[in-house]
C-alpha cells in the first residue's frame, strides 16, 4: 500500500467516502479507504496537506471526523473528532505548525485543535452560513472566511477577537436595492495582502486590506452561473475560476478580462488547484472525472476517470506530472553529455520518451525539427 | 499576310466562329489536361458545359470503380478458397471509442454509489412513487391530451393545471403532499418540447427535449386504451454512468412489482443518446411466439442537462450539460 501511495501525485476525495490517489507517469488511480464498507457520511469535504513536507494528508468528513493519511504509509494513521455533524459540513481544512489544525464548519464556527485535547483551543464564529475557509500560504495564523450574506473577512487566529479585516458589500446598484453576496472561494495573492473571491453572482472580487477601502478593488464578472471553485497559478496576474456548468476560464487580474476558457468539463467543477511551479492546473467535478489542463496553451494534457463524483483536490509540488516534461537540472546535466557523441543521440532517438527530454536541451536548429516530432507524438 | 489570315478567318462567318472558338477552347482545355492537373472543372465559367465536364468525369470515375469491383470479384472467384477474407465496412457503430464510463456490473464503488444514492429509497421498496404532471403555463390542446395520457400510462399520477406557479413554490407543496417526482412538459407553439424531471425529496433534476410525440389517435393498429395494472419497464442500452443515472430515474417512475399482473410494459430504448418511449401490450401465443400491439403515446426524448438537487436551474450544480458546439464530437455518446 505504502509504495502505490508514494507514487501519487495529485490525491482527490470523494463523495463515497473514498480518498484516491493518482499516479500521471503510470496513468493509474488508487482507492484508499479507512473503514472496510464505505457510508456516506464519510464524504470527503476537505482535504490538506498535514505538514509542508506533504508526507501527510488531512482529510476531513461530513460526520466531523478529521482523519491523517500518511502518503509514506499508505495507510490512515489516525483519526479525530472535530466537531458535530449538527454544525454542518467542513469548510475548510488547516495546517497549523506543530500539529495543530483548524478547521471551519457551515454554521460559522472556527476552532483550532491541538493534539492532546479533544476540546478547541481556540474557537470564533464567523457568521452564519460560511462557505469557504483558506489559510493564507504565507502568513500560517491569517485565515480567511466568506459565505452566502456574509462577506469576506480576514481573521488573525491569534487575536480571534475580532477579523483583521472585514469587506462591505457592493454599492446599491442603479434600482438602489441592496446587491446580494455570496462568496464562494477565494485565495490569498501571494506577494501582498491582496485577497481573491469568487461569487455565486458570478462575479470575481479583488480586496485589498492594506488600503482603506473595505469594498472591492477589482470587480469584475465571468459568465451567467455561480462561480464554484478558485484558484491562483504559479506565476502571477491570473485566476482560474469554475462554474457549475462546468466551464473553467482563465481571467487576468489587472484588467478584469478572460485570457481564455479551459474546455472539456460536463459537470459543474467542485475543486481547482494549479499546480505549485509548473503552468498546469488541475480540475475535478459531479461529472467524475480528474482532468489536467495545460495553462500556457490551454489544451487537455490528461483524463482520468474515477467512478465517484469528486469534492476536494490537491496536488503535490513535487514534479510527477506528464511523463514526457520538461526538466529543469536533469535537462542541464543531459546537455553536457549529448553534445559529446553522436552514436549516443543515434541510439536514444529509437526510444521516444528520451528524445522529449531531448528537445528542450538540444540546440536551436534542430530544435524545431524535433519539436515538430513531438507534436506529432502527442496527438 | 495577317490580314489575310485574320480576314479569312472573320470570313468564316459568324456561325463558323463561335465553332472555331469552341475548338480552340476544347483543344486548349484537353491540352492543359494532358498537362500535370493544374485545371479544375470549377474554373469553367459557363455553367452548361461546366456540368458536362462534370458529368464526365463522375461517368469516369464510376466506370473504373466498375472494372475495380469485377477485377477484384474474378480474383476472388480465381482464388477460390485461397482468397483473402471479405473486410468488413466500417459503420458507426463499429468506429465507436469506447468509452471508459461504461459501468461494470461488478463494480463495488459504484455499486456502493448507486446504493446509496437519491433513488435508494425507491430501490429499496420503501417509497412508492407518485406522480405530479403538469406544464409550462397556458397550455395548448395537444399538451393536455399528451399529458392525459401520459398519466393513463404512469400508475399514481395526478395531472394539475399550472396557473403561472414557479415551480421552486411547486416544490414544497408537493413534498408536503408525498409526491415523489415532478413532470413538467413544456410547450412551445402549440406542440410539446421539453420534459422536466425532478425526483423529489431532494433528487436529481433531468432536462430533455421531446420530439416526435404519438398521441393514441394518430397511432396506427392500436389496441384498447391501457388498464389500471402496473406495466412493466424496459429500459434498454443505459450502459455508461450517466445512462444508469438516468435509467434509474425512468425506473423510479413506476412501481416496482415482480409479480406482473397485467400485459403492459413500458419501453426506454436508448440509442445514439436519443431515449424512445414506447408503450405495448403483449401476449404470448406459445412458447416462442408473442404478439404486441402498441397503446399509449409514443415520444423521443434528448437529456439536454442532469442538474443534482431540485430543480433550480440559475444556483444549481450541473452533472452533465449538453454542450452543443463541442470538439469532441466523434462517435462518442453520454449516456450508451
Amino acid at each position: 500500500m505504502g509504495d502505490t501511495s508514494r507514487l501519487c501525485s495529485v490525491w482527490l476525495g470523494s463523495e463515497t467516502g473514498i480518498l484516491k490517489g493518482v499516479s500521471l507517469s503510470r496513468k493509474q488511480a488508487f482507492n484508499f479507504c479507512n473503514a472496510s464498507h464505505l457510508s456516506r457520511d464519510q464524504e470527503v469535504r476537505a482535504l490538506c496537506w498535514g505538514d509542508p513536507a506533504e508526507s501527510e494528508l488531512l482529510v476531513g468528513s461530513v460526520d466531523g471526523t478529521v482523519k491523517t493519511f500518511s502518503t509514506e504509509k499508505g495507510a490512515f494513521t489516525e483519526t479525530r473528532s472535530c466537531g458535530d455533524p449538527a454544525d454542518g459540513c467542513f469548510v475548510g481544512l488547516a495546517a497549523l505548525g506543530g500539529s495543530a489544525l483548524v478547521t471551519c464548519a457551515e454554521c460559522g464556527t472556527l476552532r483550532v485543535w491541538r493534539e492532546d485535547s479533544s476540546e478547541p483551543v481556540t474557537e470564533l464564529h464567523a457568521g452564519q452560513n460560511v462557505s469557504r475557509m483558506r489559510q493564507s500560504p504565507v502568513h500560517r495564523h491569517k485565515v480567511a472566511t466568506g459565505g452566502k450574506e456574509n462577506g469576506l473577512k480576514v481573521w488573525d487566529l491569534q487575536n480571534p477577537q475580532s477579523p483583521v479585516f472585514s469587506a462591505k458589500n457592493l454599492r446599491d446598484d442603479w434600482l438602489d436595492l441592496r446587491r446580494p453576496q455570496w462568496v464562494r472561494d477565494m485565495a490569498f495573492i501571494p506577494d501582498s495582502d491582496k485577497v481573491v473571491t469568487c461569487t455565486g453572482y458570478h462575479q470575481v472580487h479583488v480586496f485589498d486590506p492594506a488600503t482603506p477601502q473595505r469594498r472591492p478593488v477589482l470587480e469584475f464578472e465571468y459568465g451567467e452561473y455561480p462561480l464554484t471553485a478558485l484558484s491562483l497559478p504559479a506565476a502571477g496576474n491570473t485566476v482560474v475560476v469554475g462554474n457549475t456548468h462546468g466551464h473553467i476560464a482563465l481571467l487576468d487580474l489587472r484588467k478584469g478580462v478572460v485570457r481564455g476558457c479551459l474546455k472539456g468539463l460536463a459537470g459543474g467543477v467542485r475543486a481547482l488547484q494549479c499546480h505549485a511551479s509548473r503552468p498546469v492546473v488541475a480540475s475535478c467535478g459531479l461529472d467524475r472525472f480528474l482532468r489536467i489542463h495545460s495553462l500556457e496553451d490551454r489544451t487537455l494534457l490528461h483524463k482520468v476517470y474515477l467512478k465517484s463524483r469528486l469534492n476536494c483536490i490537491l496536488l503535490a509540488s513535487t514534479d510527477l506530472e506528464a511523463g514526457g516534461g520538461e526538466g529543469g537540472a536533469p535537462g542541464v546535466k543531459e546537455e553536457d553529455e549529448g553534445g559529446e557523441d553522436d552514436e549516443v543521440w543515434e541510439t536514444m532517438e529509437r526510444v521516444e520518451e528520451k528524445t522529449k527530454r531531448k528537445t528542450t536541451t538540444t540546440t536551436t536548429t534542430e530544435e524545431g525539427e524535433l519539436q515538430k516530432k513531438r507534436k506529432k507524438g502527442k496527438d | 499576310m495577317a490580314k489575310h489570315t485574320s480576314g479569312s478567318r472573320g470570313g468564316n462567318g459568324g456561325a463558323d466562329g463561335a465553332e472555331a472558338k469552341e475548338e480552340v477552347k476544347m483543344e486548349k482545355s484537353e491540352a492543359e489536361a494532358a498537362f500535370p492537373p493544374t485545371f479544375n472543372v470549377s474554373e469553367i465559367k459557363n455553367k452548361q458545359r461546366r456540368h458536362s465536364m462534370f458529368v464526365k468525369y463522375k461517368q469516369e470515375k464510376s466506370k473504373l470503380k466498375i472494372q475495380l469491383k469485377k477485377k477484384k470479384k474474378k480474383e476472388r472467384k480465381a482464388l477460390g478458397d485461397k482468397a483473402p477474407p471479405k473486410e468488413v465496412p466500417k459503420t458507426i457503430e463499429n468506429q465507436r471509442v469506447y468509452d471508459e464510463t461504461t459501468v461494470d456490473p461488478e463494480d463495488e464503488e459504484i455499486a456502493f454509489d448507486e446504493g446509496t444514492d437519491e433513488f435508494s429509497a425507491y430501490f429499496n421498496g420503501l417509497t412508492n412513487p407518485k406522480v405530479l404532471i403538469t406544464t409550462s403555463d397556458r397550455p395548448r390542446g395537444r399538451t393536455v391530451k399528451f399529458c392525459e395520457q401520459l398519466a393513463t400510462v404512469i400508475p399514481d399520477a395526478h395531472v394539475y393545471y399550472r396557473r403561472g406557479l414557479a415551480l421552486k413554490r411547486i416544490i414544497p407543496q408537493c413534498l408536503a403532499r408525498n409526491f415523489t417526482y415532478l413532470m413538467v412538459i413544456n410547450e412551445d407553439r402549440k406542440m410539446p418540447n421539453g420534459l422536466v424531471l425532478c425526483h423529489l425529496p431532494d433528487g436529481p433534476t433531468a432536462h430533455f427535449k421531446i420530439s416526435n410525440v404519438r398521441l393514441r389517435k394518430e397511432m396506427k393498429r392500436r389496441g384498447k386504451d391501457p388498464t389500471e395494472h402496473f406495466p412493466e419497464v424496459i429500459l434498454n442500452n443505459f450502459t455508461t454512468r450517466l445512462g444508469h443515472s438516468i435509467g434509474r430515474q425512468f425506473a423510479a417512475l413506476f412501481p416496482q412489482d415482480p409479480q406482473f399482473v397485467g400485459r403492459q410494459v413500458a419501453t426506454f430504448h436508448n440509442q445514439r443518446d436519443f431515449v424512445f418511449f414506447r408503450f405495448h401490450r403483449y401476449i404470448f401465443k406459445n412458447e416462442k411466439k408473442v404478439g404486441i400491439q402498441e397503446l399509449g403515446p409514443r415520444f423521443t426524448l434528448k437529456l439536454r442537462s442532469l442538474q443534482k438537487g431540485t430543480f433550480d436551474s440559475k444556483f444549481g450544480e450541473y452533472e452533465w450539460v449538453l454542450k452543443v458546439s463541442s470538439f469532441e464530437k466523434s462517435c462518442n455518446d453520454a449516456t450508451t
